[in-house]
């Protein structure tokens, strides 16, 4: 494949990226929201990265130059009727002690050991009173100290405690703050707490939540939606950062729930926002094929939040799925495509 | 899944037959009083597609397709359309109804992955429908059917949010998901390249409720609009000038389901080189099963509420054929990729005979007899006038 790059109109500026050796998957993304996670093990020397191709997801480790060493395959643990379940998202979680594989589905959440080897924890979701015409599913992970959380298509969001080691995971709560499906979550730790995560949480309507965490999650702030769904969201030093359907990129005051920056920043859906927090990097993604790197920070005189563009990327013909930073300081990022068996990898020149 | 998908894609697809067997049917058209009594006509092309439609919106059968249901197969959807393409006088061998397949998959592939907005999959079901009721503006009674659906549509996918529709979008992607079989009219327009891969462009009028990209608005606590910076995005694009119509009558806009065939533009697909990746193929394809029980029981349902008027009396059936010469459809059925086989349904093999005598005995009433070529096959003689391929 040629270098993206290349081809089509393009920053007359520097260019920072050049396309890096692409990974094979043996299964091709699906074309869900967030669909790329990306696990950086740096003492290991190694990246894990994970993709959802439908009713199985793909788990695999890479060295640095994306030499492909070790892969698995994760199905859904129930499968019933027509067809095999679906997996909506695949996510790991860093929690203080360990790190689990997270797998949400249209059956209910299963958790593994980091490398998906054994798992730890199923938890079956309840249908009950949905009307029939309703899909049932998990969808939105994220860990937020030692919890994970976990929404649904109720717009519920579960609350796990997980202990230090072993599977004696417990669902500890059960948020309300959403009334339409969750379509991603978000955290950070807290600013200038120990032990204390902030949270947000985002839905099919548009609207999100601002958490924090704790042996009871507290509602700190509500952000309405506009009829467009936020399909990902992400949080840095007290700005949250929603991508929408309609392409648009807004940041926000978590403590407040401003809206302080509005960026029409892609002709389609996002699909995929990420943030290298080393640097206050933030990378976007969408289904028209572009995938744009923002430098995100606050005006020193009155801590306002500003917002840069340092780089616009064009996966030619591509329907971007996913797309992550490979390493804190945003060097270097990886991508997946619907309907694409490779995973991109784009490193700075 | 979204569990609200089977009317689109079954009316999307349907309509994509239409289109290619009306325009087939034209390619082979002889006018009425010079044609032999083995020779397709204007009457016999509209009688087809006449039956075809009527079949299609049978009422009993609409209201199975919009209960809310799981995606079934490809297979099990492929088997629907063996049925719905015999409704008629015209039958179609293995290797033409599978080339009739892939068309028709691959052209709503295609709508679907350029929708500018997932709600926009609605706009290219009306346009289909717009031009199904063109084919059969004679028909007073299978014209209100046709508007019947529409207001079922309208009544369904008019309520539902835009979460919603992005699911839907997602759940039909999932139906598409690795096929990259090559269309002779998407290569030669450049809508599709030789990988089989389409071509997204980065130009063009955005999505109706998008803003072009390329402007960054920063706000104060209060709300008001301090600065504004611009930024170069890469693409292309212009603002939406319309948006189209989700009215019974009305511009749609949107050209994405509209006929792109015509009768001077004869449609090829390519299987070599479609399907690299065996591993990644779902089981369905490659195994040999008989159909999963449920899939049973739908499609038993579905064809149950289609009412087929079988040919009568001495008038036997006559065959279309999708390839230029009856060889090159034989050479077509022995060389298709196992990959990309659909598999036809063995009732024989099914457990539950007993469960599906019913869809055993719709079953049985889709064999084609295969005709004595000479007496039978329309358009042999005209082979020699068709445009080489």
């Amino acid at each position: 494949m040629v270098a993206a790059d290349s081809e089509g109109p393009k920053d007359p500026g520097i260019r920072m990226f050049r396309r890096e050796r692409s990974i094979p998957l043996q299964g091709s993304a699906a074309a869900l929201c967030n669909n790329l996670s990306v696990l950086q093990l740096p003492a290991r020397n190694l990246t894990l990265f994970g993709v959802v191709h439908g009713p199985s997801a793909q788990v695999l480790s890479a060295a640095p130059d994306g030499v492909p060493l070790a892969q698995r395959q994760l199905h859904v643990k129930e499968g019933a009727g027509v067809s095999a379940p679906h997996i909506t998202q695949v996510h790991w979680c860093v929690l203080p002690f360990r790190v689990l594989l997270v797998l949400t589905s249209h059956r209910g959440i299963q958790m593994y050991e980091s490398d998906g080897s054994i798992m730890v924890y199923w938890h079956a979701l309840d249908s009950g009173d949905a009307p029939s015409v309703q899909a049932v599913f998990a969808r939105g992970i994220a860990a937020s100290g030692h919890f994970i959380c976990v929404g649904t298509w109720s717009g519920r969001v579960l609350v796990f405690d997980i202990p230090a080691k072993g599977p004696n995971i417990v669902l500890s709560e059960e948020l309300a703050g959403h009334q339409t499906p969750i379509t991603d979550i978000a955290t950070e730790p807290a600013q200038g707490q120990d032990g204390v995560a902030d949270m947000v949480t985002a839905d099919d309507s548009g609207s999100l939540c601002v958490w924090r965490s704790g042996p009871e999650f507290t509602l700190l702030t509500r952000i309405p939606g506009f009829g467009v769904p936020c399909s990902s969201v992400q949080l840095w030093q007290g700005i949250v950062a929603a991508g929408y359907g309609n392409g648009q990129v807004h940041l926000y005051e978590a403590t407040t729930g401003t809206l302080n920056i509005q960026i029409n920043a892609h002709a389609r859906a996002i699909c995929a926002l990420n943030l290298a927090p080393e640097v206050g990097k933030l990378l976007s993604a969408a289904e028209d094929t572009f995938v744009h790197i923002w430098k995100l920070s606050r005006s020193p005189q009155n801590g306002c939040i500003e917002v840069e563009h340092c780089h616009s990327e064009c996966v030619s013909d591509t329907q971007v799925c996913g797309a992550q930073f490979c390493d804190p300081s945003g060097s270097s990022f990886a991508v997946t495509g619907y309907d694409l068996t490779e995973i991109l990898r784009f490193g700075s020149v | 899944m979204s569990v609200r998908t089977l009317p689109l894609l079954f009316l999307n697809l349907g309509g994509e037959m239409l289109y290619i067997l009306d325009q087939r049917l034209r390619a082979q058209n002889i006018p009425g009083d010079k044609a032999r009594k083995d020779e397709w006509t204007e009457v016999d092309r509209k009688r087809v597609l006449n039956d075809i439609i009527m079949t299609m919106f049978n009422r009993k059968f609409m209201e199975e397709l919009f209960k809310p249901q799981e995606l079934y197969s490809k297979k099990a959807l492929r088997t629907i359309y063996d049925r719905l393409a015999h409704a008629s006088i015209m039958r179609l061998n293995q290797a033409s109804m599978d080339k009739l397949y892939d068309l028709m998959t691959m052209a709503f592939k295609y709508q679907v992955l350029l929708c500018p907005r997932p709600k926009d999959v609605l706009l290219v079901t009306f346009n289909h429908l717009d031009a199904i009721k063109g084919f059969i503006q004679d028909s007073p009674t299978i014209l209100h059917q046709v508007d019947e659906t529409f207001r079922q549509l309208t009544e369904v996918y008019g309520a539902i949010s835009a979460g919603e529709f992005q699911l839907i979008r997602q759940t039909l992607l999932l139906f598409f998901q690795d096929l990259h079989i090559r269309v002779s009219i998407f290569l030669k327009d450049r809508v599709q390249n030789s990988n089989g891969r389409f071509v997204l462009p980065v130009s063009g009028p955005v999505p109706w409720g998008t803003e072009v990209p390329g402007l960054i608005r920063m706000f104060n606590s209060k709300g008001e609009e301090v600065k504004k910076i611009e930024f170069k995005h890469g693409g292309n694009y212009v603002t939406a000038h319309k948006e189209g119509s989700f009215e019974l009558y009305g511009d749609r806009v949107l050209k994405l389901g509209t006929n792109m065939y015509s009768v001077s533009r004869p449609v090829e697909t390519h299987m070599s080189g479609a399907s690299k990746n065996l591993a990644s193929r779902t089981q369905e394809s490659i195994a040999p099963n008989p159909l999963a029980k449920e899939e049973l029981n739908f499609l038993a349902r579905l064809m149950g509420g289609m009412e087929i008027k079988k040919p009568s009396g001495p008038e036997p059936g006559f065959r279309l054929n999708l390839f230029t010469t009856d060889e090159e459809e034989e050479h077509a059925a022995l060389s298709r990729p196992e990959e990309l086989s659909y598999e036809v349904i063995n009732i024989q093999a099914t457990q539950d005979q007993q469960q599906n005598e019913e869809l055993a005995r719709i079953m049985g009433e889709l064999q084609i007899t295969e005709q004595p070529r000479q007496s039978t096959t329309k358009g042999d003689d005209l082979l020699a006038m068709m445009d080489e391929l």
